[in-house]
């Protein structure tokens, strides 16, 4: 088992580097970010040049790679823009934990992401539970009821759902639950931001702001999921050891808990780790709409002033998230199914 | 001899029925889905909507503002009621579901181009063309792919002019718009084309077709790549939902199709801002994009089963 991690993981870093630099080449074949830099726009030709040789923009981008990688504190840079380099640099390079500046703000962008991660990471954890509980009560009580009026319901309506955009889910919902209960004098809920300034930033009004956004993401992986786990249900109640198991006259629930939801998690833990960081997506639409200050939001907004930095150091985390929960998927899947490990 | 009685072959031959032709059993098959003929029923009504539509409403009607005239709520005079500065909804939704459609076709060619490209070549290559072309595809992959449509709808944002196609002037984002979603979708699709590639070039018909010396491009897209064709076309019908989407995700965001071209997706940027006062802004647009991914999926599940009855995913 020591082994198969130790392998998956090994696998993982060639290809996060090969994203590294397919994103790199992307960023800088599509965008200028001296013409937008930081809302300002600079006329002079010279102050054009002097700003590229400030920022290393004027050098091959296989430097600027390889700087960007590892940093530039092992040669000299021209800080002063006069076309020699005559000063040690100081980045650091993103292998040691350096994304580099924002453009807009001159924080460093692991400043600017980590204080968004908390706010993201609670909204996709809580989504996440929530799709995950109800798609199993849903899955697998369509599964035992397969063809019963209330299964053919749900299968229609989970096809609307799975169709649904999440922009119309969130307008919909927040028009019924926020703007409809108010008029009817029912209580309702809060549809922008995270707390209340008036109130403070405390648990019960974070709860009460989470409820929309968590719905709307969850609507339509819940879609997809309960459709999922009520196949592969479906598919393992036709089993012979679940007969077997009937037959013995093992009670129903043990059978269905036991013996078909173990053998049917399987498949339904692959998919469900490998699209948990594509939630992210789903977080930049959220986040907008109600105003919730992740990373979804954060990257939008610095997308829009051209930001480099940080736009590369979140695409880099989002790809990295991707890669390490593909490896953990594996991992789980190799100690449920102890026949992966041994090839 | 046997034209007195027929015989027993003969009689045979007149009551078995001609063996039926691969798109026969599969018209057969996607009949019996009830859901996919609803959905091309549907698809059609859009279709209708969006092209007919403009035979009752000009354009310049569909731009035309009058500020005095802005929220109205739906009427007579406005079934789908006015925008923020007070244009008609319903002859928006018609003008922005030419381009919704439209976008949705051509980004679907354009993946689709790609994505057999980067799929036969890798497939039929192997080797390092392989690596190479598998290692990019699952780069891009492992990406989500708002986050790419993000960045290049902001970088080649406002780098097309207008253009004007028999008088009727498009914002030169749709064409942006429609090359990145193009360019950002094509990954699943070069997977499948290759998974098939790898399997059908081990067949006999390619060392047949090798051995009388075709050329490699012949080989690949006369006599390999027709036989690919069910899930391509499964693939790619059920892209043209997800380009859709797109475009009306990069548009609600703001960095889509800009104005004055309509679109269902930026006719719904702004509107949260009007959710209590003007619900119709985003009611009507939503439940088009909605109903078009509803009845393209109920199309593509059909497909799946009438083309390609071994693989069902979801």
């Amino acid at each position: 088992m020591f082994r198969y991690i130790l392998k998956r993981l090994l696998q993982g870093i060639p290809l996060l580097f090969i994203i590294s630099l397919v994103l790199f080449l992307l960023m800088m074949n599509v965008g200028d970010p001296i013409a937008t830099m930081g809302g300002r726009t600079i006329t002079r030709p010279e102050d054009r040049e002097r700003l590229k040789r400030q920022l290393g923009l004027d050098k091959p981008i296989a430097v600027q790679y390889l700087y960007w990688l590892v940093g530039n504190d092992w040669t000299k840079v021209d800080v002063d823009g006069d076309g020699i380099a005559d000063k040690p640099g100081t980045r650091k390079g993103i292998l040691r934990g350096d994304f580099g500046k924002s453009l807009v703000t001159k924080k460093p962008v692991t400043e600017l992401v980590g204080e968004r991660i908390p706010n993201t990471l609670l909204l996709m954890v809580a989504a996440e539970v929530v799709t995950i509980f109800f798609a199993l009560l849903l899955g697998i009580y369509s599964a035992l009821r397969q063809y019963s009026t209330m299964d053919n319901i749900m299968t229609a309506l989970l096809f609307i759902a799975y169709s649904m955009p999440i922009f119309f889910v969130s307008l919909a919902s927040m028009y019924v639950f926020a703007i409809l209960f108010k008029r009817w004098g029912l209580p309702y809920l809060p549809t922008v931001g995270m707390f209340d300034p008036e109130v403070g930033k405390t648990p019960a009004q974070v709860l009460s702001h989470m409820v929309l956004p968590v719905f709307t993401l969850s609507v339509p992986y819940f879609a997809a999921y309960s459709r999922y786990i009520r196949g592969t249900m479906l598919e393992v109640m036709s089993q012979d050891y679940v007969r077997t198991a009937r037959a013995k006259g093992l009670p129903r629930r043990q059978v269905v808990y036991i013996h078909a939801l173990k053998n049917a998690a399987m498949p339904i833990v692959t998919v469900i780790g490998l699209d948990l960081p594509f939630l992210l997506g789903g977080a930049v639409v959220t986040e907008r709409i109600f105003a919730w200050p992740g990373m979804g939001r954060l990257f939008f907004d610095h997308v829009s002033r051209s930001d480099l930095p940080v736009v590369m150091g979140i695409l880099m985390l989002v790809a990295a998230a991707v890669v390490i929960f593909q490896i953990i998927t594996d991992i789980v899947y190799a100690w449920l199914d102890p026949r992966i490990r041994y090839n | 001899m046997t034209t007195h009685t027929p015989s027993i072959p003969q009689l045979a031959e007149d009551l078995a029925t001609p063996p039926l032709t691969l798109s026969q059993l599969g018209w057969l098959r996607f009949r019996r889905h009830k859901m996919a003929l609803v959905g091309v029923v549907i698809i059609i009504f859009l279709f209708l909507f969006a092209f007919g539509g403009a035979l009752i409403y000009s354009e310049q009607y569909a731009n035309y503002t009058d500020t005095s005239l802005r929220l109205l709520p739906p009427s007579a005079e406005h079934p789908f009621g006015t925008d923020t500065i007070g244009r008609d909804i319903l002859a928006r939704t018609i003008y922005g579901g030419q381009i919704s459609l439209f976008i949705g076709i051509v980004a679907v060619i354009i993946e689709t181009l790609l994505g057999i490209l980067v799929g036969a070549l890798a497939g039929y290559y192997g080797g390092w063309v392989d690596s190479l072309l598998m290692r990019i595809t699952e780069a891009l992959l492992n990406i989500p792919t708002i986050f790419l449509l993000l960045v290049m709808a902001k970088f080649f944002g406002g780098q097309v002019p207008e253009i004007d196609i028999g008088g009727r002037v498009f914002s030169g984002s749709v064409i942006v718009i429609v090359v990145i979603i193009g360019a950002t979708s094509w990954m699943y699709l070069a997977r499948i084309v290759r998974a098939e590639f790898l399997s059908l070039k081990e067949n006999e018909f390619v060392l047949a077709a090798r051995a009388t010396g075709t050329s490699n491009a012949q080989i690949i897209f006369l006599h390999i790549l027709p036989n690919t064709f069910a899930p391509i076309i499964v693939s790619s019908t059920l892209s043209v939902a997800n380009a859709i989407l797109s475009e009306a995700y990069i548009s609600f965001l703001g960095l889509g199709v800009q104005a004055p071209t309509a679109t269902w997706g930026n006719m719904l940027d702004s509107s949260a801002n009007y959710l209590d006062s003007a619900p119709w802004l985003w009611f009507f647009p939503g439940m088009l994009i909605l109903l078009t991914v509803l009845s393209i999926n109920f199309l593509g599940d059909g497909l799946r089963d009438a083309l390609d009855p071994r693989s069902r995913t979801v």
